[in-house]
């Protein structure tokens, strides 16, 4: 392999990774801020593809389809913190795990209530169709370079609001200690919701950016779901700095594994994971035990 | 209280006459259905072990019962039917196995840590039969014949016959459910009870706590791989979706139906959530989200599992507690320990 | 992964006719009804993907079957007909338990499915197991009708070897020397570029394989492995993918700037019922299948237009193959006068049945798979025309079948 074709295998595995750091984030945040496990974090990657498909199908706008789907996820998100989540704070995960197995039952119908169970794919916007020449046969299409971007761009997003605003001190002093936050007078109910409707925010948005790049289909939100949450475990619960090193180290080894370890692409995945538990349980960036 | 136990061991009693007389009036197919049921409600009484005595979610569970189906599928030589006798044994044995390294890992973590290790060395099981070509990669392979129950070449079961296979399996749940009686009353059970209700407390008093839940969770797994040999000897099929959290997740949900704090709770747990399952589907194309809604509610409503209702329904004087819904669940094994 | 729901939870299913809220309950009269065999209309079983990669095949197969029975009022060899539904989703791990509840509980006549060979397969066991007469529409596992085959078992849409087996001869004679593969990594990936290497070898063109690369179904992720095509360079690439996968890979190889430098060879799956999905980005692909859009036989015209009528759809291969087995159904109990009972009759009138199929021709082997014409197709303006007839009346070598007429 020469060095251009390692470059963009590269580049394949960085974008895969950015993605999926995408959809884990939100898991992470609802980890460590809430301390609720969920399972249903997949189903709305879908829903968001979903979302996606059916929006562009009759607005012809992708934009729409992107800011129309985050708009919808908010909400969806906000209402399911009131409706069930909420119900689930100090209860034991067993109760959080199967109420959101539960969810994704729901969810599942519900996607094949409202969209039906065809495989669609997705326009990309007109301006990003084109392909960028790399080598004399290969070009890269442009609109796989506009996600990189796209994801980088809400990644900084995130750390910056973490970092720099109130909303993120609270955020962060949650993670660090509930209690002692709750006892400085942190409203917790509300941060609470936001932060879950974020997560949800987070793992649609991931659905709708790579619709135009995978077909959009039923059970598509089971491997992301299962990746997303060995991204979590490999950067540490509630790290959102863990999860982009986890995401970017899957997305590599997995692209390198299709190419030279074709018969056991998705094994080297766990096999990464188990090593890297074995050296540290609480992941790279973890801390604490949850 | 002793009318009540006197009541439920005439209950236990009927039952299990029932299960017996049920190849007598009971068609084919739902004699397959009721094997599955036990073999579902023999997966979820194990992995009951470890989820309501151990006090630990475990997400690979169907990963042991599948591996016992590869096993299986494995061993058996092409053309005819394998010896039960070395088939089941490598079966149980690799997924107690499987178990031991498994658990020997995820155990040193907590918590939600515990339940997202386990869930990604079940998926990567999963994998491993999925993307390899171990068994006919994401196809599955085909058992063609029911393991041969044989002395020499002496006949003592024949296993293709719905009746029989049905009876071994009623025999080996019901095998199961005195094993973990067992274990659960034994000292050691106390111990991983303890364990669950006060970890701290426990170790201080001396107690290997690492090692009194690996050995839960070895058993566990040999009784999850029991069943799945069983499993895929039944549909003589085995996929890698059997080993998919998507099993181990439902046989979570037969657990806390059934009730966590019994041994046979999760067989009740299985034989309802079927039994819905079969009905639903046959009158609703929409059943999955009729089912989803019943798993949350269930959830929200009665965190005991369904024999709150019969309790509810015995008692009715303790009618007002249920609103509370968080009775302390200390049974009486973590007092002894 | 398509593991969105495994072994436990599997179908949705629609029941057609009788409400099973008795059965459901869980103890039916163990008396078998006495068989009725005139009266009672003919129940045949659909066991097909109404939902995943694959639904809209199974609802090509469903909807062009009825439209047969349609066009002979509403029976078959004189009898009425009823149907009954199973959602396989294309889960082979809950497939045997889909098929016993076809045969053991709504206890069908003939079963008819399905697209998945994985799935094909399990129901071939039962089918065998349980002597239920089963019509393949789809499904090309070679097995079916290889060391799998049975008296009860037919065939009428192809098996993995036939379509992918004159693709050799065609890219041999096309001139490309170095030829990379690339497929799903599951039996009906496997075996059709098997078949397609058993050819290359015979041109004895000294074209050869580089590479062949794989990914798990039903992955479609194809990024990495198109920059692998990239940075191999060979003069062409022989491809199996269908439905979903078969867009994306087709619509990420033209993204790649493949298309124009290394030119896409497959068999006609590639195309077939995905081709507006693909767009512009499937012109020129050449592939071979035993259909063609545009053919030209008076078989072929009514069908279209038939189909057109009762579905406004385009009717596709796959609404052909749909088609022809209610056709060989029809000619079975025919020769029986409707009487499924009288199996052995049927049977041999199903194995000498020969159909002017909208395909062309079509006759069954000693195998009970289908003998059909194979042609070269390209894709120009969003149809799949016809190039040429790539291999006449081709038939499946059926390795291991023991089956003799």
């Amino acid at each position: 392999m020469d060095l251009v074709s390692f470059a963009v295998q590269l580049l394949n595995g960085v974008q895969y990774g950015l993605v999926l750091f995408l959809v884990a984030s939100g898991l992470t945040l609802v980890f460590g801020i809430l301390g609720v496990i969920n399972l249903a974090h997949g189903a709305f990657y879908m829903l968001g593809a979903y979302l996606a498909y059916w929006i562009t199908a009759r607005t012809g706008s992708f934009w729409a389809a992107l800011v129309g789907g985050v708009a919808i996820a908010f909400v969806v998100g906000l209402l399911l913190e009131e409706i069930f989540v909420k119900r689930l704070y100090g209860r034991d995960h067993l109760a959080q795990v199967l109420l959101s197995f539960g969810l994704i039952l729901v969810l599942d119908e519900i996607r094949h209530i409202l969209f039906g169970k065809d495989v669609h794919s997705v326009p990309a916007p007109e301006f990003l169709r084109g392909s960028i020449q790399l080598t004399e046969v290969l070009s890269y299409p442009v609109y796989r370079l506009a996600i990189c971007v796209f994801c980088l761009a809400v990644a900084a997003a995130i750390f910056l609001v973490i970092q720099k605003t109130r909303i993120g001190m609270i955020v962060r002093a949650g993670a660090e200690n509930r209690d002692m936050t709750r006892a400085l007078g942190i409203r917790f109910d509300v941060v609470n919701r936001y932060v879950f409707a974020v997560g949800i925010v987070l793992a649609a948005l991931g659905g709708i950016v790579v619709a135009p790049i995978s077909t959009v289909f039923p059970g598509m939100d089971n491997q992301m779901l299962i990746l997303s949450f060995v991204v979590v475990v490999l950067g540490g619960i509630g790290s959102v700095a863990g999860a982009a090193i986890g995401a970017l180290l899957i997305g590599v080894a997995d692209s390198f594994g299709k190419v030279f370890m074709p018969n056991f692409s998705s094994f080297t995945i766990y096999v990464l994971m188990a090593a890297v538990l074995l050296w540290r349980p609480n992941g790279i960036l973890g801390r604490r035990e949850i | 209280m002793a009318r009540g136990a006197l009541t439920s061991r005439l209950v236990a009693v009927a039952l299990v006459a029932v299960a017996v007389a049920l190849p007598f009036f009971a068609a084919t197919y739902y004699l397959q259905l009721a094997s599955k049921v036990l073999l579902m409600g023999l997966l979820a009484m194990a992995l009951n072990l470890v989820v309501g005595f151990g006090g630990l979610v475990s997400l690979c569970h169907a990963a042991f019962f599948g591996l016992a189906g590869y096993v299986l599928a494995l061993t058996s030589p092409p053309y005819e039917a394998a010896s039960i006798w070395i088939t089941l044994p490598a079966a149980v044995g690799a997924a107690a196995l499987a178990a031991l390294v498994i658990g020997a890992l995820s155990l040193r973590t907590r918590g939600i840590y515990f339940i997202m290790v386990t869930l990604a060395f079940g998926e990567m099981l999963f994998f491993f039969f999925h993307d390899t070509r171990v068994a006919g990669g994401s196809d599955g392979t085909f058992i063609y014949f029911k393991p041969l129950v044989a002395i020499g070449s002496l006949p003592l079961l024949d296993l293709e016959k719905a009746r029989t296979f049905y009876w071994v399996v009623l025999g080996l749940t019901l095998a199961g459910i005195a094993l973990l009686v067992v274990i659960v009353r034994s000292p050691f059970g106390h111990a991983l009870a303890a364990s669950r209700v006060n970890e701290r407390r426990a170790r201080s008093l001396g107690f290997p706590i690492y090692r009194i839940r690996l050995a839960a969770f070895v058993i566990s797994g040999a009784l999850a791989g029991l069943s799945g040999y069983f499993a895929a000897a039944q549909f003589g099929y085995v996929a890698p979706q059997m080993l998919g959290w998507h099993v181990s997740a439902t046989a979570l949900v037969m657990v806390v139906l059934g009730g966590m704090r019994t041994v046979t709770g999760p067989l009740l747990g299985a034989a309802i959530l079927m039994g819905l399952e079969e009905f639903l589907r046959a009158s609703t194309e929409h059943w999955k989200l009729l089912e989803g809604l019943i798993i949350i509610g269930l959830v929200l409503a009665f965190p005991d599992g369904v024999r709150q209702l019969f309790d509810m329904a015995l008692k009715p004087h303790a009618f007002p507690a249920l609103r509370r819904m968080r009775r302390p669940a200390v049974p009486r094994e973590a007092g002894n320990a | 992964m398509n593991g969105d729901s495994r072994l436990i939870l599997p179908t949705r299913r629609t029941i057609l006719k009788g409400a099973t809220g008795a059965a459901a309950l869980g103890l039916v009269s163990p008396f078998p009804k006495p068989a009725i065999a005139q009266g009672a209309p003919l129940k045949v079983g659909f066991m097909l993907p109404y939902t995943g990669t694959f639904a809209k095949l199974g609802k090509f197969i469903d909807e062009a079957f009825r439209l047969h029975v349609e066009q002979k009022g509403g029976k078959l060899g004189g009898r009425q007909v009823a149907f009954v539904q199973v959602d396989d989703e294309s889960k082979p791990e809950a497939a045997t338990d889909n098929m016993n509840r076809l045969v053991g509980r709504e206890k069908v006549d003939v079963v008819v499915g399905t697209v998945h060979s994985g799935v094909a397969m399990a129901m071939v066991k039962v089918a065998r197991d349980t002597n239920t007469l089963l019509i393949i529409p789809n499904a090309g596992a070679n097995e079916a009708t290889g060391p799998a085959c049975a008296p009860n078992i037919f065939r009428t849409s192809f098996s993995n070897w036939q379509p992918a087996f004159p693709m050799g001869k065609v890219m041999a004679e096309a001139g490309h020397k170095n030829i990379v593969t690339i497929t799903w990594r599951y039996a009906a990936g496997q075996q059709m570029v098997d078949s397609f290497k058993e050819n290359l070898a015979q041109t004895g063109s000294g074209a050869k394989i580089v590479e062949e690369l794989y990914l798990p179904f039903p992955e479609v992720e194809f990024q990495s492995l198109i920059t692998r095509i990239a940075t191999l360079r060979p003069d062409a690439v022989f491809s199996f993918f269908a439905g979903g996968g078969a867009v994306k890979f087709v619509k990420d190889y033209a993204a790649a700037g493949l298309k124009e430098r290394i030119p896409l060879y497959g068999t006609g799956f590639l195309t077939d019922g995905t081709i507006e999905a693909q767009g512009e980005a499937a012109n020129g692909i050449k592939t071979t299948l035993h259909y063609a859009d545009n053919l030209d036989n008076p078989a072929n015209k009514a069908f279209l237009e038939a189909f057109k009528k009762k579905t406004n759809l385009d009717g596709d291969v796959y609404a052909v193959q749909g088609y022809d087995s209610a056709a060989l159904l029809d000619i079975g109990l025919t020769a029986v006068g409707g009487d499924a009972g009288a199996r052995d009759k049927m049977i041999a009138a199903m194995e000498g049945a020969k159909i002017d199929s909208p395909r062309g021709p079509i006759s069954f082997s000693k195998s009970h798979n289908v003998v059909q014409n194979i042609y070269l197709r390209e894709v120009r303006n969003g149809r799949n025309e016809y190039v040429s007839v790539a291999h006449a009346n081709l038939a499946d070598p059926a390795r291991g079948c023991r089956l003799s007429a």
